[in-house]
């Protein structure tokens, strides 16, 4: 079976993940409106703002169509992606999906000037990855069966529940694909 | 390719990545000039990616003429602790300490921006110095590449700030993507020449000239009065839009936001930007730039 990944377009970094899954040899299709999802067999939710996501989500039926989707096919959720994903956000302002239990807490490390880089231990592989972290959200009170696939200090920073995985860090914005290709692999 | 020959985009540049990592989170949104928190709050719930603390909105500092410059830091502060999202800040064009007192207030991007009375005639901010990252305004390529060249994280096309009218930002955008498709045309042997051409960093022009596209994001600004004028300056390359004046000009400003917030989103959807077009209170006036004297217009500020 041919993959073709969706990449939600609404607003963020969507481009950066088409980039990140051509290096891989997948195809991607950008999702604004429902039947774009018809095609695909997976869904990115790209980092952005949540706020501007959440609204435009509530919009032309997309937040219904993607949790449906969710219910067959994995999702990987990316910053306000992750916040997306969440099943409750520290934010009245956000409606979030709830395709995975656990609590968002929005631009836990601060504003920019606090945003950084480092060296993060994936338990799916041996060598650290370089993680940039933007005005990133925090992820608290998993549920019992969600499993960290990634801690900085002491924090979980990437989980996965099923086929679905999040993180409040950016794969996209660096060259090394193993995060797009550890998620791919579970498919 | 070998990353050595990329110091722009080299992936060891933590900093770099860091400051242009928030520019590629801002890219398909709608980023407003608010003057008060109250403004802010109506930008943030229309959907707005970012917005922009000024004094006064630009068709404003035009009418009252004077000396334009950094904005009152409680006022920018009162704006940071009432919305979530990112809060950008201008000051005066060549003017560090203006950027070091924004950079101390924890703005989130850092505007040095033509639409303020420049400080130095000869020299931009030498932007490598901040943490903050910095946007800058270009009218073509050589003009962009020199701001990337002293560290901003983010180009916006300059447009004619205040007037309400798209004409400039169109050229503006036009020049650039015109020049970045030329330059990929180009053989090796003719890039120095090139960068010559255009007073811009070699470096920089066998980058364009390999990927067809600036090494940051590129967004454009001045004179988006419509959702119309959002789609067209999308489907024309901008990656997102500045809305200035336009919008708290306007005789509905909540509902403009929200119109232009989806127009920037679905920029190539002719079905979607008709129903969002629908309905909107008249739009602001707007100046035909031959009402705008030369040395009035603020896009040839900088160089």
């Amino acid at each position: 079976m041919k993959i073709i990944i969706g990449v939600l377009a609404l607003q963020g970094a969507y481009q950066k993940h088409v980039d990140s899954l051509t290096m891989l040899g997948v195809e991607s299709r950008l999702i604004r409106k429902t039947s774009e999802l018809e095609q695909c067999c997976a869904l990115i939710l790209p980092g952005g703002e949540s706020t501007t996501m959440s609204l435009l989500l509530q919009e032309n039926g997309l937040h219904e169509a993607i949790k449906q989707f969710a219910n067959e096919y994995p999702v990987m959720g990316v910053c306000a992606g992750l916040i997306m994903m969440a099943s409750e956000v520290d934010d009245e302002r956000i409606t979030p999906l709830a395709l995975v239990q656990f609590k968002a807490l929005r631009n836990f490390y601060g504003r920019q000037l606090h945003s950084f880089t480092a060296d993060i231990k994936l338990n799916f592989d041996d060598d650290t990855y370089r993680a940039p972290f933007i005005r990133a959200p925090d992820i608290e009170e998993l549920s019992g069966d969600i499993q960290t696939l990634a801690s900085y200090n002491d924090k979980a920073v990437m989980i996965g529940q099923g086929k679905h995985i999040a993180m409040s860090f950016h794969p996209e914005l660096t060259d090394d694909t193993r995060i797009h290709a550890y998620w791919i692999n579970q498919f | 390719m070998n990353p050595s020959n990329r110091p722009y985009t080299n992936s060891n540049n933590d900093d770099f990545k860091v400051k242009v990592g928030l520019a590629e989170m801002l890219k398909g949104g709608a980023i407003m000039d608010v003057t008060n928190a109250d403004q802010a709050k109506i930008a943030e719930d229309a959907g707005a990616c970012a917005v922009m603390a000024l004094e006064r909105i630009p068709s404003d500092i035009r009418r009252d003429g004077g000396v334009a410059r950094m904005s009152d830091p409680d006022m920018i502060q009162k704006i940071k602790d009432t919305v979530s999202i990112p809060v950008m800040a201008k000051c005066r064009i060549g003017h560090f300490a203006e950027a070091q007192i924004i950079q101390a207030l924890e703005v989130d991007f850092i505007d040095e921006s033509e639409v303020l009375t420049p400080a130095d005639e000869a020299n931009h901010i030498y932007k490598k110095d901040f943490k903050v990252p910095f946007v800058c305004g270009a009218t073509n390529l050589g003009e962009a590449l020199r701001r990337i060249a002293e560290g901003a994280a983010m180009i916006r096309t300059k447009g004619e700030a205040g007037s309400g009218n798209i004409i400039e930002a169109v050229r503006h955008m036009r020049a650039l993507q015109d020049e970045m498709k030329r330059l990929t045309t180009l053989g090796k042997e003719q890039l120095m020449s090139v960068a010559k051409e255009h007073g811009a960093p070699y470096d920089l022009v066998c980058y364009v000239a390999e990927h067809g596209k600036l090494p940051v994001p590129n967004f454009s600004a001045g004179g988006i009065a419509t959702p119309a004028d959002a789609a067209l300056v999308r489907q024309l390359g901008a990656q997102a839009v500045f809305v200035g004046s336009g919008i708290f000009k306007s005789d509905d400003p909540a509902a403009r936001a929200v119109s232009i917030v989806k127009a920037t989103t679905h920029y190539d959807d002719p079905a979607v930007l008709l129903e969002v077009s629908r309905g909107l209170q008249p739009g602001m006036k707007g100046l035909a730039m031959s009402e705008i004297p030369q040395e009035e217009r603020l896009a040839a500020r900088g160089w």
